[in-house]
């Protein structure tokens, strides 16, 4: 019942999950198994990027649940990704021990730099994987509550709401830029030892965490879809288009939106949690404004309002980019405007508006 | 100054935390012992020191059929953003029932309370499909937790198929809200207010753009819906107020100009210079 409510009709979906579920298998595979001279051979680099790719994908997917079905538009969710990688990054940063360069067995090496007499309060906890794990989800969720809740009660909507994410994300940059904050100034958090006693850089643990990725984004996946297809799902529609209408069928729409957003925020801490580990830093960078702006074309590009659009447009344009920027560097920027431009005008509802006309006309 | 007045009004002591406080119970205690469902008590409301509604006093019976009607911008609209808690009036009082002030509820209270309303323009869910958007209205739990993990009961498809039948929706069911000819749109949305159980219906222009042929079908509707419910209806059209009217009142400059039959507004002598006299 409950399989068929979550996949019935959901083709595209279906197929993006068995995707990643052939990649969760294929990718170690080729990767451990194949030796180097095989043509199938999947170099650890590749791994590493492709297991960033599906951190970005998690971002994309959090982002759409709020903007494609509640629609709100949120140009700040990288202050959630990065505070879920912030929290990751001090579990990492807590890892490392005496093995930093001052040798210093409690305090991290900025921290010895900048002269600290002890571990701030904030990073209390940080040691143990499971507390770190609990604040990547905890963190991101609490800000987003009480963000999000002064934001819905004061019916702050639209092009506003999108405009103070940016004021957020913004404020976040120039907080964790600051050496005062103790979070590593504008250096971040880098040199990762090990994760769980596993060395970070070894091949096998990127495969494991190319792994996880994978299957944390299924699983958010299916979780985001028995969201959208229960009634609350329906209500979130029903706000999205004739919000009023809702209020006066009897919703708290505020506390739909709410939940929703938390929700949301959580699958980005997760993200970013994810992230950190694979490309080995975290810094205020991620609090950068463009970079919440780059995740919404993800969405725009993949096809809004599908959830697995999002996944999709994450991979295009990701991929896309990392084209780019090693064989034209200094094309990227333009090329993804014209691609924003090109999406707008040509293709509204995103790549996956493509297939989904193909469909109709087909007479499915 | 606007900043600490928001900031204070944010952070109000009776408000912080609401969304962790209990869902008022659906059904308000409405106290009708003397028959008034809906008092509106001397309310004025003002945009940028215009004047919307001006003292306004207005009874409503239980189970009555009443129209309003008045000119562009008399405020019958703005009347009912003040009833169903979407604007609020700068002075004044209103009252469902004896007991209950409906200036101290949000708009989902007041909805859930009993008050349903339709839009000028007609509002419905567009993107749902029109089984969905009566199964949304119906009175059940509207907390987020409990809509997360709903199942539809045998009950509540039947008395989805009930309302699909009253608006004359049944082969329609399947189709998005978005695809229904306008005067479906009309229908769709009061068979949506019909789902909520109210007690009380405010409808603000529901025959604006039908046909006649819909437009009497409409009549017969919110003609068979009063006595069981009370009906407010807000209409232009005086053909249509003529068919449907027992009791009218007339709004001027936001406040009332006449009240009484059909017949006695007609030689109303204020009512003809301000607004049928355009008519005849
Ligand atoms: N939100 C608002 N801000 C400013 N003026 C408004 C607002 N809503 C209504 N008005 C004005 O109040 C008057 C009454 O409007 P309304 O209640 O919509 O009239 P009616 O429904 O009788 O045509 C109109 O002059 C309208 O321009
Ligand atoms: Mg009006």
């Amino acid at each position: 019942m409950l399989t068929r409510r979550l996949f019935l009709s959901d083709w595209g979906g279906m197929t993006v999950l068995v995707l990643l579920l052939a990649m969760a298998v294929a990718v170690p595979y080729a990767n451990l198994v194949l030796p180097p001279e095989s043509p199938w051979h999947l170099s650890t680099y590749w791994v590493a990027l492709i297991g960033k790719f599906l951190t970005f994908a998690l971002l994309a997917l959090a982002i759409d649940l709020i903007w494609g079905y509640a629609g709100i538009l949120s140009l700040g969710h990288g202050a959630f990704f990065g505070l879920g990688g912030y929290a990751m990054g001090m579990y990492l940063t807590r890892q490392i021990g005496d093995r930093g360069v001052y040798g210093n067995p409690e305090l991290p090496d900025f921290m010895v730099f900048l002269s600290y007499e002890s571990l701030p309060w904030y990073w209390w906890g940080f040691d143990m994987f499971w507390f770190a794990m609990l604040m990547v989800v905890l963190v991101p969720g609490l800000l987003a509550l009480v963000f999000g809740w002064l934001a819905f009660r004061s019916r702050v909507t639209g092009v506003y709401f999108a405009i103070i994410t940016q004021a957020l994300v913004f404020a976040l940059m120039l907080a964790f830029f600051r050496n005062e904050m103790g979070f590593g100034g504008n250096n971040g958090l880098t040199d990762f030892k090990d994760i769980l006693g596993f060395p970070v850089q070894a091949r096998e643990t990127r495969v494991a965490l190319f792994v996880v990725s994978a299957l944390v984004l299924i699983l958010a996946y299916v979780a985001s879809r028995f969201i959208v297809t229960s009634r609350f799902g329906r209500v979130l529609i029903a706000v999205r288009d004739a919000e009023s209408r809702a209020r006066f069928s009897g919703y708290r729409v505020e506390h739909y939106k709410l939940w929703l957003f938390v929700f949301s925020a959580m699958l980005a801490g997760i993200a970013g949690a994810l992230y950190v580990p694979q490309v080995g830093i975290i810094n205020p960078g991620e609090f950068a404004p463009l970079r919440s702006i780059e995740a919404v074309l993800w969405v725009a590009v993949g096809g809004r309002g599908s959830l697995f659009g999002a996944i999709i447009g994450a991979f295009a344009v990701n991929g896309a980019k990392t084209w780019f920027t090693t064989a034209y560097p200094m094309v990227w920027l333009f090329a993804l405007g014209a691609l924003f431009v090109l999406v707008t005008v040509f293709l509204p509802r995103g790549l996956v508006g493509i297939f989904r006309r193909r469909r109709r006309e087909g007479g499915a | 100054m606007s900043v600490l007045r928001n900031t204070r009004e944010a952070m109000r002591r009776d408000r912080v935390f609401g969304f962790l406080q209990p869902e008022p119970d659906f059904a308000l205690p409405v106290d009708t012992s003397h028959g008034t469902i809906l008092y509106v008590d001397d309310v004025s409301v003002r945009f940028d020191g215009f004047l919307a509604l001006n003292r306004l006093n207005l009874s409503i019976d239980e189970g009555e059929l009443r129209c309003i009607i008045g000119p562009n911008g008399a405020g019958k609209t703005t009347m009912m953003d003040v009833i169903t808690g979407k604007t609020r009036p700068d002075e004044g009082g209103v009252f469902f029932g004896q007991n209950i002030d409906l200036l101290s509820l949000d708009e989902y209270q007041i909805a859930r309370g009993g008050i349903g309303r339709k839009f000028q323009k007609p509002t419905v869910f567009e993107a749902l499909s029109v089984f969905d958007n009566l199964e949304l209205s119906m009175a059940s739990d509207k907390g987020a937790w409990k809509t997360l993990f709903h199942r539809l009961t045998p009950e509540q498809r039947t008395r989805i198929d009930e309302v699909l039948e009253m608006v004359g929706l049944e082969q329609q069911r399947a189709r998005m809200a978005g695809a229904l000819s306008h005067g479906q749109k009309q229908w769709l949305e009061i068979g949506m207010l019909l789902m909520q159980n109210p007690r009380v219906l405010l409808v603000d222009e529901p025959v604006a753009g039908m046909t006649g042929d819909e437009t009497e079908r409409t009549a017969e509707l919110l003609v068979s819906l009063a006595g069981g419910h009370t009906v407010i209806v807000v209409e232009h059209d005086m053909a249509f107020v003529r068919s449907i009217a027992r009791r009218v009142t007339v709004l001027h400059q936001g406040s009332v100009l006449a009240e009484g039959s059909m017949n006695q507004i007609q030689s109303d002598a204020k009512v003809i210079e301000v607004y049928l006299g355009e008519e005849a």
